[in-house]
């Protein structure tokens, strides 16, 4: 569903991504681990838009991901995210923030999109919030709010940018339930996460990217618990014994 | 210095309410026109199109370094000479407002910039297009963070509407030098102005006060 052939993109003359190739099928749950700087999140966001890439190709569903605006729009119809910080509009309630891509991007009737968007918030566990401002929540269910939106556009996928690394330790693991739960319906996701645990239990593959380039990928439970780079062994030596 | 004349006072006061009027006239029309121009030249300046935000800065920058009295003689008295008729009631409020647009410019960018990259990403992976996201998610965060010293401006766009005087717009203190030079009651005159201004400002205070209280919730 989303294709990835030879993907590079610098900033100035840091190479952050260096020939990424990678192809993703619809249902399929993949998580990107890696080192802060390996290029994981610019991954993420070039294949929504958000950063243009310099050679390379980007496909979703057959539509190569460029800068004409319509294409664009199209892809992000197809293609959600969510971030690190969340970025809720906080002037909008969690009810608003939800049926802010219904109501005003794709045209649907207010009440028709109101009515999924409650059921969206309580899908996450959200009922009784509705009418909450985003500084009201915590940056738990302020995630919650931001995956229920990313779901209210009806993406083929969702991209999750390490939803769960601006979040209290005692919070992640409400996030991580709804992602879970989604993964089981069927949700084709793309996740640049911290969280091993979840990578093992949830993911079908995992990808550890060094220096802008895949360097080993498998099924989560071989390169997690057996991973043969070695830069992958040093990375999960780090992770899971910081000290 | 002769004795503070208060029946006086009584006598000048529907004088100086007719310029009050005229002020609070002057003003509202400024404001207008320095809200909308403002808003334009921020939007253009903000637009990342190198040719309206190289003209916004270039406009900003040099109507900030003239005088708002020059400008207004330039309007008042330059543009009837290129066949352009001007009533000075006009040429205040235009004058005025064009400087002040340029004020409000910075107000308005100061308050865009403010808004957390973060909320166009989230309006951009919605699908949202740069003119909806400026209208939906970017203007609502910039006004809040605006209305302070947006609210700051008007009040002083209301004292400036005295420039007026100058070309002639009968507001508030053109009336009070009038009454001053026939009647030599310089104390009496000038004091009741001075408190007109104050009661002037006193409403729109309130208001601001108000809708930034409104707003500050979120």
């Amino acid at each position: 569903m989303i294709a990835i052939r030879d993907l590079k993109k610098s900033f100035g003359s840091n190479l952050v991504l260096d020939g990424i190739s990678l192809d993703i099928a619809q249902g399929e749950v993949v998580c990107v681990i890696g080192a802060s700087g390996s290029g994981k999140s610019t991954l993420l966001r070039c294949i929504n838009g958000l950063e243009t890439y310099d050679a390379g190709d980007i496909t979703i569903d057959g539509q190569r991901v460029d800068h004409v605006g319509h294409h664009i729009v199209a892809i992000r119809e197809k293609v959600a995210m969510v971030f690190q910080r969340f970025n809720l509009f906080p002037h909008r309630t969690a009810l608003e923030n939800v049926i802010e891509g219904p109501v005003y991007v794709k045209r649907e009737p207010r009440e028709d999109a109101t009515k999924k968007g409650i059921a969206l918030l309580a899908q996450v566990g959200l009922e009784g919030k509705e009418h909450d401002y985003p500084h009201r929540l915590s940056g738990g269910q302020q995630q919650r709010v931001a995956i229920a939106r990313a779901l209210a556009m009806q993406p083929r996928a969702i991209l999750f940018d390490e939803p769960t690394s601006a979040l209290d330790p005692e919070l992640v693991g409400e996030v991580l339930t709804v992602m879970r739960a989604l993964a089981g319906q069927g949700m084709t996701m793309l996740v640049v996460t911290h969280e091993m645990a979840f990578a093992r239990e949830v993911a079908d593959r995992v990808i550890f990217i060094d220096r802008g380039r895949i360097v080993e990928q498998g099924p989560a439970r071989a390169v997690l618990t057996a991973p043969q780079n070695e830069r992958t062994q040093d990375f999960l030596r780090r992770v899971t014994h910081p000290l | 210095m002769a004795a503070f004349a208060w029946k006086d006072i009584a006598e000048y006061t529907p004088l100086l309410a007719q310029g009050a009027v005229i002020t609070v006239e002057v003003f509202v029309c400024a404001l207008v026109v320095a809200t909308v121009l403002g808003l334009t030249w921020a939007l253009m300046r903000v637009s990342g199109v190198p040719v309206l935000a190289g003209f916004s800065k270039g406009l900003i920058n040099t109507v900030r370094g003239i005088p708002i009295l020059v400008q207004l003689f330039y309007i008042y008295f330059v543009l009837p000479d290129i066949g352009i008729q001007i009533n000075a009631f006009q040429a205040g409020f235009i004058g005025l407002g064009f400087a002040y647009s340029c004020y409000m410019a910075e107000v308005f960018r100061s308050g865009i910039e403010a808004v957390d990259p973060g909320q166009v990403e989230a309006a951009k992976s919605l699908g949202m297009g740069r003119a909806m996201t400026m209208w939906r998610v970017i203007l609502p965060q910039a006004f809040k963070v605006a209305l302070p010293p947006y609210g700051n401006t008007c009040i002083m766009l209301i004292k400036d509407t005295s420039q007026a005087s100058i070309i002639t717009v009968a507001e508030l203190s053109f009336q009070s030098k009038v009454i001053a030079a026939s009647t030599f009651k310089n104390a009496e005159v000038f004091t009741l102005v001075a408190l007109f201004y104050l009661v002037l400002c006193v409403p729109l205070i309130l208001i601001v006060g108000r809708l930034e209280k409104r707003f500050g919730r979120r």
